[in-house]
């Protein structure tokens, strides 16, 4: 086989194995939705963060805002701190209401932010004034169903 | 008996000592295949494009076992719309880079490690010795950097292959929601986690069956039953390098902490 054919056929293999690779990062993978281009940080508190992770997503309004990048540990006043990055292009108020949600029965968790009233906007490097709703921890909510029932009145029999 | 034990050990130890020394003036001589980049440009033709058919073929087969098999697993636990998940997760992180390297030592590997060792049973390699022509810049190294470079493209193909294959069973023939089997299948896919870790892999895996190619090939013994011998201990220990690196790959890179 003469040499230009060749060159062409390995122009032709790298062109397919980048474009399978353009494939992997743009349609498979969320290279494009996952990377905002600025974010400023904001610090929430919670009493109990569940199962979140970071780099998991925070939404609002079911729309993804910005992701978690940091979870520390606060040891004077024993509770989570979660650092979120949002996106600039989004601002939320100052009372914004946090909370650890779950999608789906099986699906992971993400942070969930309800806007308040408050005229003032969350700047860079703030802390959320209302702590964030803690997630729900399965054991709690049985043992909570099972004193309900204890607690109830037995029904009449008839 | 033990004597035969110890001098087997020892020849094995003598052999990796050599190995290493040979990896070193590999690297050594390789500037050559950059500065004559038509020798690299061949050998990645053999080694590369003259394996795509295998590896889109097998690569479409796999993405359709997964398909199927995923399908049959997730729909009992009424999940059937994460199968797009499951496909490119287990593609892009394990079976892309793992099967593409195995398939890639017994087309390319093998070829190679018989190339070589017929060059050296019959004295070729020797000859251009003579003609103060460095066997390892002008023979060995092109066919290292060839297989280094394919390597990667082929186990990025495989992964295309294989998600599009999976595609075409759950959603052409099986019916899973086409805007949920992409969407959760992008939210559940990072690039730099799941993506570029297993092209670190699949670069890994080139360079360690390229070498072991070259290497068997190099260090045959100049008969027709060495030669076969070679290629069968390329297959053999290429396999076995691809599958216990994965581990050592997999154990640094996915802790189980997202």
């Amino acid at each position: 086989m003469s040499r230009t054919t060749l060159d062409l056929w390995v122009g032709f293999f790298v062109l397919i194995g980048a474009a399978a690779l353009l494939f992997l990062a743009l349609k498979v993978g969320n290279l494009s939705a996952a990377s905002f281009a600025d974010t400023y940080a904001v610090d929430v508190r919670f009493s109990n963060i569940g199962g979140i992770k970071v780099r998991a997503p925070v939404k609002s309004a079911g729309v993804v805002v910005g992701r978690v990048t940091a979870i520390e540990y606060d040891n004077t006043r024993f509770e989570a701190v979660v650092k979120l990055a949002l996106d600039t292009r989004y601002e939320f108020p100052r009372d914004t209401i946090a909370e650890i949600l779950t999608s789906g029965l099986l699906g992971e968790q993400y942070i969930g932010l309800e806007p308040g009233g408050d005229a003032r906007m969350l700047a860079d490097g703030e802390t959320l004034k209302l702590r964030g709703q803690s997630a729900v921890v399965l054991e709690k909510l049985i043992s909570q169903f099972l004193f309900n029932k204890a607690g109830e009145s037995p029904t009449p029999q008839q | 008996m033990i004597r035969r034990i110890g001098a087997a050990a020892v020849d094995w130890v003598w052999r990796l000592g050599f190995a290493a020394r040979f990896m070193f003036l590999l690297l050594r001589y390789s500037g050559q295949s950059v500065s004559r980049l038509h020798l690299t440009i061949r050998e990645i033709y053999f080694s590369g494009v003259l394996s795509l058919l295998i590896i889109l073929v097998s690569g479409l087969f796999v993405g359709l076992v997964l398909g199927l098999q995923g399908y049959e697993t997730l729909q009992r636990y009424g999940s059937s719309e994460a199968l797009g998940v499951l496909v490119a997760l287990s593609l892009t992180r394990e079976l892309g880079p793992v099967v593409a390297a195995l398939l890639f030592a017994s087309r390319a590997g093998s070829a190679v490690t018989a190339e070589i060792g017929l060059m050296k049973t019959t004295e070729q390699l020797k000859a251009m010795d003579m003609m103060a022509v460095n066997p390892l810049a002008r023979v060995v190294a092109p066919r290292f950097w060839g297989g280094v470079i394919s390597m990667p493209l082929l186990a990025a193909l495989f992964s295309a292959m294989g998600i599009l294959g999976g595609w075409l069973i759950g959603v052409v023939f099986i019916g899973v929601d086409d805007g949920a089997f992409w969407s959760q299948m992008q939210a559940a896919v990072d690039f730099r986690y799941d993506i570029l870790n297993g092209v670190i892999k699949s670069v890994v895996f080139g360079v360690a069956v390229s070498l072991i190619a070259v290497f068997e090939g190099y260090d045959c013994v100049p008969t027709a039953e060495g030669v076969s011998r070679a290629i069968t201990r390329t297959v053999v220990s290429s396999a076995l390098a691809i599958l216990a690196l994965d581990f050592v790959l997999t154990s640094f890179m996915f802790r189980g902490q997202s």
